[in-house]
Formats: C-alpha cells, sequence, structure tokens
C-alpha cells in the first residue's frame, strides 16, 4: 500500500500519551508535522515540558504504532521551538481529559503565560460536578503538566491540566 | 544524523548552562523521600525533571558542536571534576529545606531573565530550550518565593534558620554575573546573554522577596569563584560520585 501522509496521520491518531491514555499525541499538540518522501516518513514530535520523561515512550510507540500497519522506514525528530502551550491543545482533547476526571487548561487570549510572583491561578471548574469553588493543594502534582486541586462543592480532589 | 559544524565556543557555553541545569537538578533530586511534605517531594522532583530535560539538550548540543562527538551521557557521566564549568551556586549543599529554598530564590530570580534572554540566542538550541525553560522557571520562581516567604516570615525558628541558609549561599551568587573572555565573544555573536543585563531584576526580584519575607539582605565582600573554571568545593567530588558511579562501575549496561 502506498504510504501517504493522510494515512500516517491516521494511524498516529491512536497514538496516546502514556500518562494519560485518554488523549492522543495530537489533541495534546505534540504532534507537529507528518512528512513523507517515498517510503521515508519523518515524524516530528515536541515535549510538553523540557523533562518529560514519556517522550521516548511516545516515540516508541509512534514506531510501532506504524510498523504494525507496515511502515517501517520511520524517523521521529523532536523539536524544541516554538515551544508547546496548551494552546495547541484541541477542544475535544480537552474533552477528552475532562471526562477522565482532569480539569482541562483554559482556552486563553494569545501571547505568553505570565506567572507573576504571588498570582494565584484562576480556578479550574471542578471535572466532576462543574463548581469554580475550587481550591490549589499543590502546583506540582503527579506529572509536570498536571496541579493538584480539590472541589469544595463535591469534595473531590482532582488534577488540572496546567495552562502553559 | 546530520553533522555541524565545530564551534568549541558556543559548546562551551553549551556547557555551562548545562552543566549549571544538570547539577542543580541532582542536588534537588536529593530531596526525594526526604522533603519535610510529601507534596514538597513531588515539587522539588518535578523541578530537578525541568533542569534534567533542559541540561540533555544542552550537553547534546555541546558534544555536538565541541568536535570530540561526545554524548550527553558522555558528557554527564565521564568527566571528572575540573572539566565541570557549572557555577559554585548550583553544587552547594542543600543543607536544610530553608537553605535550598534561598538557594532556588537565587537561582531561579536569575533564570528567568537569562532564559528570557536566550531565548532569541542566534544559536537555535540555545534559543529553543530556553524558550520552554523561560516558561517552566517562572513556576520555580513562585515556588521558591512562597516558600522563602513563608519560612521568613514563619516562626522564630524558621526565621532564623532560612536566613542563615540564606547567609550561607548569598555570596556565590555574584560568580552568577562575571564575565570573562568567552561571554564577551558570544554576546558580540548574539549567542550568550549579558550578566550585566541581567543582574538589576535579578537584585530587584530577590530584594523584593527578601523584604517581604522579612529577611536581611546579607553584606559580604567574599565573592567565591571558580566554577566556570573547573575549581569546584570539596562536596561537588560526593555529588559527582553519586552520580556518575553507577554508569562507571558498569560501561555500557542498559537497562
Amino acid at each position: 500500500m502506498v504510504t501517504t501522509v493522510e494515512r500516517v496521520r491516521e494511524v498516529l491518531s491512536t497514538v496516546t500519551d502514556p500518562e494519560i491514555p485518554v488523549i492522543t499525541i495530537e489533541d495534546l499538540g505534540i504532534l507537529r508535522d507528518v512528512q513523507v518522501d517515498g517510503e521515508h516518513v519523518t515524524v516530528t514530535i515536541t515535549p510538553t515540558y523540557s523533562g518529560c520523561p514519556a517522550m521516548d515512550e511516545i516515540r516508541a510507540d509512534i514506531r510501532t504504532a506504524l510498523a504494525d500497519q507496515g511502515v517501517d522506514d520511520v524517523e521521529v525528530k523532536m523539536v524544541l521551538s516554538p515551544a508547546w502551550t496548551t494552546d495547541w491543545m484541541s477542544d475535544s482533547g480537552r474533552d477528552k481529559l475532562r471526562a477522565f476526571g482532569i480539569a482541562p487548561p483554559e482556552r486563553r487570549p494569545g501571547g505568553p503565560v505570565l506567572v507573576t510572583l504571588g498570582r494565584r491561578p484562576a480556578s479550574p471548574a471542578c471535572p466532576q460536578c462543574g463548581s469554580r469553588d475550587t481550591e490549589e493543594l499543590t502546583r506540582f502534582a503527579s506529572t509536570s503538566c498536571k496541579s493538584l486541586w480539590r472541589c469544595l462543592s463535591c469534595r473531590e480532589p482532582f488534577d488540572h491540566f496546567k495552562d502553559h | 544524523m546530520t553533522s555541524v559544524a565545530v564551534d568549541t565556543d558556543v559548546a562551551a557555553y553549551a556547557l555551562r548552562l548545562g552543566d549549571d541545569a544538570l547539577v542543580l537538578g541532582q542536588r534537588l533530586g536529593e530531596w526525594a523521600a526526604k522533603s519535610p511534605q510529601l507534596e514538597e517531594d513531588v515539587a522539588l522532583l518535578n523541578l530537578s525533571l525541568d533542569h534534567l530535560g533542559a541540561a540533555r539538550s544542552l550537553l547534546t548540543r555541546a558534544g555536538e558542536l565541541d568536535g570530540t562527538g561526545r554524548s550527553e551521557d558522555d558528557l554527564a557521566f565521564l568527566r571528572d571534576e575540573p572539566d565541570w564549568t557549572n557555577a559554585l551556586l548550583m553544587e552547594l549543599d542543600g543543607g536544610d529545606f530553608g537553605r535550598t529554598m534561598t538557594r532556588q530564590l537565587l537561582v531561579a530570580a536569575y533564570q528567568l531573565p537569562l532564559w528570557q534572554a536566550l531565548s532569541s540566542s542566534t544559536d537555535e538550541v540555545i534559543a529553543g530550550v530556553a524558550g520552554k525553560a523561560v516558561k517552566e522557571v517562572a513556576y520555580h520562581l513562585d515556588h521558591a518565593r512562597s516558600w522563602v516567604v513563608r519560612l521568613g516570615d514563619g516562626t522564630e525558628e524558621s526565621h532564623r534558620r532560612v536566613q542563615a541558609g540564606l547567609d550561607e549561599v548569598w555570596p556565590y551568587a555574584a560568580e552568577l554575573f562575571e564575565r570573562d573572555e568567552l561571554l564577551e565573544l558570544l554576546i558580540a555573536r548574539g549567542v550568550a546573554a549579558d550578566p550585566a543585563l541581567l543582574e538589576p531584576q535579578w537584585r530587584e526580584t530577590v530584594e523584593d522577596v527578601l523584604a517581604e519575607a522579612t529577611l536581611t539582605v546579607p553584606e559580604t565582600t567574599w565573592r567565591p569563584t571558580g566554577g566556570r573554571r573547573g575549581a569546584h568545593t570539596t562536596g561537588f567530588g560526593y555529588l559527582l560520585a553519586e552520580l556518575q558511579h553507577l554508569h562507571r562501575s558498569h560501561p555500557g549496561a542498559s537497562w
């Protein structure tokens, strides 16, 4: 079968984040580019955070998914620039996160995220009950990209995918 | 792999940045399972991971440009003390939690304007690393600030300890703003950040936080230096031993 960008993208739409398996690398916005030159495929990805330990696994998952479909000549490139931002996360990705119990990052106007000194982040809505009456427990949680919050209405703790 | 033209000056600068990140990341990692709260265990290791991520890209860049073909692992695990070019501040023993937090404040307040400036470095890898790190270090600074204020403006004992930690680490900050021949060259080429432009912002940030924390800015004329030339403190050898012993004891081993 002829290898095309569309076909490669279709295969890659099955590759999920190893730490948040409900969301694909495309939803997350870390799949940056796919190029096909004859049989040679170049997939470009970018890390969420500099030290994201999932990158090696994602790289391997991309190779495996493509190899399973007979695409073997694959190069996975990692680029740092432009720096990943949560603005690249798709709406369907945000919905999937919420359904999974993780409050997604907020959609916001363009421009860089400035974390100013002492600023309290805007409260995300609780993914369980939807209440905005939530409080941050710790800025650094189970993965670099998430913080830990608690809902003051339904009392459930939840992860929040940090705006970045 | 595409070959890259040798540029030992940029390699040396990437190595300084990478060594700073790796050594501080290693010190932060020492808090695993020892922090005063579970949340801080997680937080300090998150910060460590950010530094480690930056270090990996920077060491890889240094190895590409210096003409030796060394990998990030070669540079991290197979160099002896005199070949490391991190600032001494990064390698100091973390001491107690208060001292670790004052070092975090001094470093993050420096790295925020540093990475901002380097986001437009003419070296594309350094610029790429900086573009990511600048977003991360904003979190680091906020974290350090909140703890320094909480401890400084806390109990008599927490105030005493965080002030003592600050007094110990403070003299080492001066080295961050030293200029040498390499920096002169690379500032002119648009590769490196000019420390003279970073220091005013650093000082303002740090002094604001210390004032809020009711801490006293130490007064000292002692300016320990030498890290960029490979002259390190006694404790650095022990840090390297822990960092490197596994790799050196089992050459070529893999998981």
